[in-house]
C-alpha cells in the first residue's frame, strides 16, 4: 500500500518493529487482548449454550415462570441483556484503558515523521 | 394467490404507492445534494469519512435491518413462535464479534474495502483477488434475497399478483437504486439508510406500543392471546422446537444456522465497508455501539409484533395471504391502523429493500474497482483516481442490472434461506481470514488463500447439494429451490456447521504447510497501526 498511495506511508518509515517490541505497546496489546479474547469466549459459549438448550432441552425451556412467560423467553431476553452489558463494559474499558495509551503512541509515531 | 385475496390484503394500492413516492422524492433530493460534495475516491467509497459515530450507527442499523429481518422475523414468530425469536438473537449477538474483534482494527488498517485489510501484509494480487471474489459472491446472494423480497412484497402490498407486473416493479426498484448509488455514492447511500432506519424504527415502535396497549401492556396476556389464536398448535408457539425440533437432523441444522448467524455479520462486506465512513476508530466503535442498541431494541419490537400478528391476525390468515409469513407485519399494520398505517409500513418495507440493495451495490462495485481494477489490473498504479471511481460507477450499473435480472428469476424463492446462505458464506470465507490477519502473527498468504477459497467453495458446494436446493417435497413448508429432482447428499440446509470450522482449519493448515514465511516487518506495521490508529486514513476536508 505504500507504493499505491504515498499519503499512507511516508517515505521515511516509522520503526514499526521497534515500536511493536516496546513495553508501552506490549502493555496496550495485553490490555486489548486481555479484555476482548476472554469476553469473546464468554459471550460465544453463553450464546451456544443457549442455542443448545433451545435445541435439545425443550422441556426445561418450556417451564412457565409467570403467566405465559417461560424459561426460554427469559433466557432469550437475557441474551439481549448480556449483549448490551458487554457493549457497555467494553466501551468503558476502551475509554479508560486503551484510548489514552493508543493516543500517546500514535502521537509519537505521527510526530516523529511529520 | 388469487387477485381478489391480494386486493383484499393490499388495502389501497394508490395510497401505498403515493407514500412510497414521497419517500423516493425526498431521498432523491438528498442524494443529489450529497453528489455536490462527492469528488474524490474517498468521497465516493467512504462518504469522505465524514459521518459521525451515531450517524453511522443509524446507517448500519438501516443497512442491517433488511426486509428479511423485519418482515421475515416478524412472520417467523407469528407462524413458528419461539423459533423465530432465535433468529433475532443470533443476528444481535453477532454484533459483539464486530465490536470486540473487527470494527476498530479494520478502520485503522484499511481504506475502502475488506481486501485492503486482508491483503495488508500478504501478496497483494492473489489475496485481493480472493477477497474481491468472496465480496462479490456474498453481496450477490444478499442482493438476490432483497430483490426476490421486493417481488413478494409487491404481490402483497400493491395487489400486483402477475409475474410480469412484479417484474416491472423489481426493475423499478433496481433503477431507483442504481440512481442512488451513481449519483450519491456512499454519502447519498448513507443518508438513504439513515432516513430508512429512522422510519423503520419509529414505525416499529408505534406498532409495538399499539399492540401492547391492546393487551394492557402485559406481555403474558399478549402471549396468551397468540396461543388462543393459534388453535390446536397454539401452546407450542411459546416453546422452542416448533420449526427445528422435528428430527435429529433438523436439530443439527439449527446449530448450523445459529453458528452462521453469529459469525456471519462481522464478515459481511457491506457492513465492514460502513466502518470506513467515519473519521476515526473511536467513531467506528461509537457507531457499533449505536447499531447494537438500535438493532437490539428493534428485535425486541419484532418479538411483540410477531406474537401480536399471531394474536390479532391469526396464523391461518397469514398463511393464506399472498406473501405468506412475510405478510405478518403488514397485515398487523392493517389490523391496527387500517389502510393508512398499512401504506406507511408498506412504504417503509420498500424503503428498506432500496436502502439495503444500494449499500450492497456500492460495496460490490467498490471491491471490483478498488481491488480488481486498481490493484490487480493496474497493479496499484492508477494515477488518476477519477478513473477508478468511473470504473466503480460502471460496475454499479452492471451489478444493478444483474440484480434486476436475478431478482426476476429468484422471485418467489424463500428470502430467509437466501439471506442465511449469504451469512454462511460470509462466516466461512471472510471471518476466519479477517481474524487471523488481525491477530495471528504467523498467518501468511497461502493460509489466507486456503481459508477464503476453502470457505467459499465448501459452503457453496454444500448448499448446492443440500435439501434447500433439491429433494424436499413441494408440499414442505419451505420447499426446495429446484422442484422435481433430487441430487442432495448433504443433510443440512445450512452449511455453517461444517464449512466454518473447515475454513478456520484450512487457514491454519495452509499457513503451517507453506514454505513462504511471514513478513514480520509488515505485521509489526499492521499491528501497531491497528491498535493505535497511526497513519490511518483521515477524513477528507470540504
Amino acid at each position: 500500500m505504500t507504493i499505491t498511495d504515498p499519503a499512507v506511508g511516508p517515505p521515511q518509515h516509522p520503526a514499526w518493529t521497534e515500536i511493536q517490541q516496546s513495553p508501552e505497546f506490549g502493555s496496550l496489546r495485553k490490555r486489548l487482548r486481555g479484555f476482548v479474547f476472554p469476553m469473546t469466549a464468554l459471550f460465544f459459549l453463553w450464546y451456544m449454550a443457549y442455542v443448545l438448550l433451545a435445541d435439545y432441552a425443550h422441556g426445561f425451556m418450556s417451564i412457565k415462570l409467570w403467566g405465559n412467560i417461560n424459561v426460554g423467553l427469559v433466557l432469550g431476553l437475557l441474551q439481549f441483556v448480556s449483549t448490551f452489558a458487554i457493549t457497555m463494559l467494553y466501551v468503558r474499558h476502551a475509554t479508560k484503558n486503551l484510548d489514552p495509551a493508543a493516543e500517546k503512541i500514535r502521537k509519537e509515531i505521527e510526530g516523529e515523521d511529520a | 394467490m388469487s387477485t381478489q385475496l391480494a386486493a383484499e390484503v393490499s388495502g389501497n394500492p394508490v395510497l401505498n404507492i403515493g407514500i412510497f413516492g414521497v419517500f423516493v422524492a425526498i431521498t432523491m433530493v438528498i442524494v443529489f445534494r450529497a453528489s455536490r460534495t462527492t469528488k474524490t475516491a474517498a468521497d465516493y467509497y467512504a462518504g469522505g469519512r465524514s459521518f459521525t459515530g451515531p450517524q453511522n450507527g443509524v446507517a448500519i442499523a438501516g443497512d442491517y435491518l433488511s426486509a428479511a429481518s423485519f418482515l421475515g422475523i416478524a412472520g417467523a414468530i407469528a407462524l413458528n413462535g419461539y423459533d423465530g425469536f432465535l433468529y433475532s438473537i443470533g443476528f444481535l449477538v453477532a454484533w459483539l464479534v464486530a465490536l470486540l474483534l473487527v470494527a476498530e482494527l479494520l478502520r485503522n488498517t484499511g481504506k475502502y474495502t475488506m481486501g485492503d485489510v486482508l491483503a495488508f501484509r500478504m501478496k497483494q494480487r492473489p489475496v485481493r483477488a480472493a477477497a474481491a471474489t468472496s465480496t462479490l459472491v456474498v453481496s450477490f446472494f444478499y442482493l438476490l434475497a432483497q430483490m426476490a423480497g421486493a417481488g413478494g412484497l409487491v404481490a402483497l402490498l400493491l395487489g400486483i399478483s402477475g409475474k410480469t407486473g412484479q417484474s416491472v416493479v423489481i426493475t423499478l426498484v433496481g433503477v431507483i437504486m442504481i440512481i442512488y448509488v451513481l449519483v450519491g455514492g456512499m454519502k447519498g447511500t448513507t443518508w438513504v439508510q439513515i432516513i430508512k432506519a429512522a422510519l423503520l424504527i419509529t414505525g416499529g415502535l408505534a406498532m409495538t406500543i399499539w399492540v401492547l396497549a391492546k393487551f394492557g401492556f402485559n406481555l403474558s396476556t399478549l402471549l396468551g392471546a397468540a396461543v388462543d389464536a393459534g388453535g390446536a398448535n397454539g401452546e407450542a408457539l411459546l416453546n422452542p422446537g416448533n420449526q427445528y425440533g422435528k428430527s435429529e437432523t433438523s436439530k443439527l441444522d439449527f446449530i448450523s444456522l445459529g453458528l452462521a448467524l453469529v459469525l456471519g455479520t462481522a464478515g459481511l462486506p457491506h457492513i465492514l465497508m460502513r466502518f470506513y465512513t467515519v473519521p476515526t476508530a473511536k467513531e467506528a466503535r461509537r457507531s457499533v455501539v449505536w447499531a447494537i442498541w438500535l438493532i437490539g431494541i428493534f428485535y425486541l419490537f419484532t418479538l411483540v409484533l410477531g406474537y401480536g400478528a399471531g394474536a390479532l391476525v391469526g396464523p391461518e390468515a397469514i398463511k393464506n395471504a399472498p406473501g405468506k409469513a412475510n405478510s405478518a407485519a403488514p397485515l398487523l399494520a392493517q389490523a391496527l391502523g387500517g389502510p393508512v398505517l398499512l401504506g406507511l409500513i408498506a412504504a417503509v418495507a420498500f424503503a428498506t429493500i432500496l436502502a439495503v440493495v444500494a449499500g450492497l451495490t456500492i460495496t460490490a462495485s467498490a471491491s471490483f474497482a478498488h481491488d480488481i481494477y486498481a490493484n490487480i489490473i493496474k497493479k496499484g498504479k492508477v494515477d488518476d483516481k477519477a478513473q477508478e471511481v468511473r470504473v466503480a460507477r460502471i460496475t454499479a450499473v452492471v451489478i444493478g442490472l444483474v440484480a434486476i435480472g436475478g431478482g426476476i428469476v429468484a422471485n418467489g424463492q424463500n428470502i430467509a434461506f437466501l439471506v442465511a446462505l449469504a451469512f454462511a458464506v460470509a462466516a466461512s470465507a471472510n471471518l476466519p481470514t479477517i481474524v487471523y490477519s488481525l491477530f495471528w502473527k504467523r498467518f501468511n498468504t497461502s493460509g489466507a488463500l486456503w481459508s477464503i477459497y476453502g470457505g467459499l467453495v465448501s459452503s457453496i458446494v454444500l448448499i448446492i447439494f443440500s435439501p434447500a436446493v433439491s429433494g424436499k417435497p413441494a408440499t414442505a413448508s419451505t420447499p426446495s429451490m429446484i422442484k422435481g429432482v433430487d441430487f442432495h447428499w448433504f443433510p443440512l440446509e445450512n452449511p455453517g456447521l461444517v464449512s466454518i470450522p473447515l475454513a478456520f482449519f484450512l487457514g491454519w493448515l495452509g499457513t503451517v504447510l507453506s514454505k513462504g514465511g511471514t513478513d514480520a516487518e509488515k505485521y509489526a506495521e499492521m499491528e501497531v497501526r491497528a491498535l493505535t490508529g497511526a497513519h490511518a486514513e483521515k477524513a477528507t476536508a470540504h
